[in-house]
């Protein structure tokens, strides 16, 4: 797993109060992590202050998984 | 309307809960009191040294079992970070005063029935700090989207009811420090017109942060003489008092329509016996002379207290700040009582936990429960030389023993806000 992925994780774990076993790549922020409007505005803030990105609110509503947060933010460091 | 009490639907306490300097949980905290122990030390809650007052009434931490503050035991850790400690306080005197009632809704209509209003004076303080120096140091994206309802005064009801389930009417109060008896009062209302069968009620209160403390500084309002002795302090009534100390925690009872409570064979700890408000309209801060805001908030409870008179009270629980304004408080219940004042006994609680401003009035009307069903008057502490003196007993020191039927609690707030509360042994 990346660097990006290791982190994104232990940030998800640490805002939701999650077992880090249920944060797999698939795992819904809502569905199944328990996260309500507000927590998926603040676990967008919080990736971009780890790891200096700007994430505009048209492609925050589209993070939906751990996997769409590690992609969009690869793909931002990437470029 | 003639001034019955009820309005046919008489409303009594069926659960108690209180989180105070001197612990978390309601009967610890009276156990305490009536020992005369003081909540009263040093601020740690951040360093108050560059500030003339550095003495307040801080919540304990530690385990539950031995009256500490264990925040895990009450909200869960991942939402902690969601609600300023206003919120946290309030919400662990009031699931404390839910689980002491007994009250679970079974069905859609009891739930209907049941409604919360647990108000504050101030709010979440420390939660605006925060946030305005992270929009101050132009980072007013980051601002957290639980900003809002960590600051908003009515969250600790929302929470309540999201927690319960409760669906009847969700309320909060903010009338600085009448807030507590105001929010009793008004729910006890809700209950008598109808508007519910069961009211969580109080209010809850944590500005002990550097905002907090510096903004009742600048107004002259706290006691800046004893930083080296904390424990001395507040002293209302005596000759030495220089100001109040502030207190942080909450006071939260359950109330329920009577019928409601024999039907589930519920405790009760008293009975509402009547509530009074009043308006000051002199000045923002000071009472006015003799304090007919205060008498007039006396005769109010009274008036609609279905017929009992300043024969019938036995202790009033004074507002007793610890400031010059005890005495025009003084003035005014000498005035309300005239000859039955001589068999009156008065003590000020602030004495020992510091004032709790919109908590004060609920955490003290539950004091009032207390000594009505123990017959014991918890004590002023450090009046070493009263002011003035009165022919009204004023519990220097210790507790006393005394037999206790009925109480009367007074609070008032800045704006000039008065509101008293009438609380009486319940007889079927």
């Amino acid at each position: 797993m990346s660097d990006i992925a290791d982190k994104v994780k232990k940030i998800v774990v640490e805002h939701l109060g999650v077992d880090e076993s249920k944060v797999t790549p698939d795992a819904s922020f809502i569905d199944d992590l328990g996260a309500d409007s507000l927590d998926t505005v603040e676990l967008v803030m919080a990736f971009e202050e780890a790891f200096s990105v700007e994430i505009p609110e048209d492609a925050a509503e589209k993070i939906a998984t751990v996997k769409d947060a590690i992609d969009y933010i690869e793909k931002q460091k990437a470029a | 309307m003639s001034g019955t009490a009820t309005n046919g639907r008489r409303v009594v306490v069926t659960g108690i809960g209180v989180v105070s300097p001197l612990a978390v949980g309601a009967e610890l905290t009276w156990k305490r009191l009536i020992e005369g122990q003081s909540g009263i030390g040093r601020i740690t809650h951040f360093d108050p040294s560059e500030l003339p007052a550095q003495v307040a009434g801080q919540v304990p931490d530690g385990p539950t079992a031995e009256g500490g503050l264990t925040l895990s035991d009450w909200v869960p850790v991942k939402d902690q970070k969601k609600m300023d400690r206003f919120i946290h306080l309030g919400l662990a005197a009031a699931i404390q005063a839910v689980e002491d009632s007994g009250w679970k809704p079974e069905d859609e209509d009891g739930r209907c029935a049941t409604g919360v209003m647990i108000g504050s004076g101030i709010g979440g303080l420390q939660t605006i700090y925060d946030g305005s120096l992270t929009v101050s140091s132009g980072k007013a994206r980051r601002l957290s989207p639980f900003f809002i309802p960590s600051a908003l005064i009515n969250l600790i009801s929302g929470h309540l009811s999201i927690r319960y389930g409760f669906k009847g009417p969700n309320h909060a109060v903010v009338t600085a420090c009448a807030t507590g008896v105001h929010a009793i009062g008004d729910a006890s209302r809700l209950i008598q017109y109808g508007d519910a069968d069961v009211m969580v009620a109080g209010g809850a209160e944590a500005a002990i942060c550097s905002l907090g403390i510096a903004g009742f500084c600048s107004a002259r309002a706290l006691s800046t003489g004893s930083n080296d002795d904390p424990t001395k302090a507040s002293r209302p009534w005596d000759k030495d008092r220089d100001g109040f100390i502030m207190g942080e925690g909450a006071g939260v009872v359950v109330l329920e329509e009577l019928e409601h409570a024999k039907r589930r064979g519920a405790k009760i700890y008293g009975e509402i016996g009547g509530y009074g408000m009043s308006g000051d309209a002199y000045h923002i801060t000071a009472p006015a002379e003799g304090h007919n805001g205060a008498f007039r908030a006396m005769k109010a409870a009274l008036r609609n207290s279905g017929g009992l008179t300043t024969a019938d009270i036995d202790y009033v629980n004074a507002h007793g700040t610890s400031t010059m304004a005890d005495d025009l408080e003084l003035d005014a219940v000498e005035r309300f009582f005239g000859d039955d004042a001589k068999r009156l006994a008065m003590s000020s609680t602030k004495s020992a936990i510091g004032h709790l401003l919109g908590a004060a009035g609920a955490v003290e009307a539950i004091f009032c429960l207390q000594a009505i069903r123990d017959g014991i008057v918890p004590p002023t502490l450090n009046l070493d030389n009263p002011a003035r003196e009165s022919v009204i007993d004023r519990v220097a020191h210790v507790a006393q023993e005394r037999k206790i039927d009925v109480a009367l609690s007074n609070s008032f707030g800045f704006g000039g806000t008065n509101a008293s509360i009438i609380l009486k042994r319940f007889k079927d």
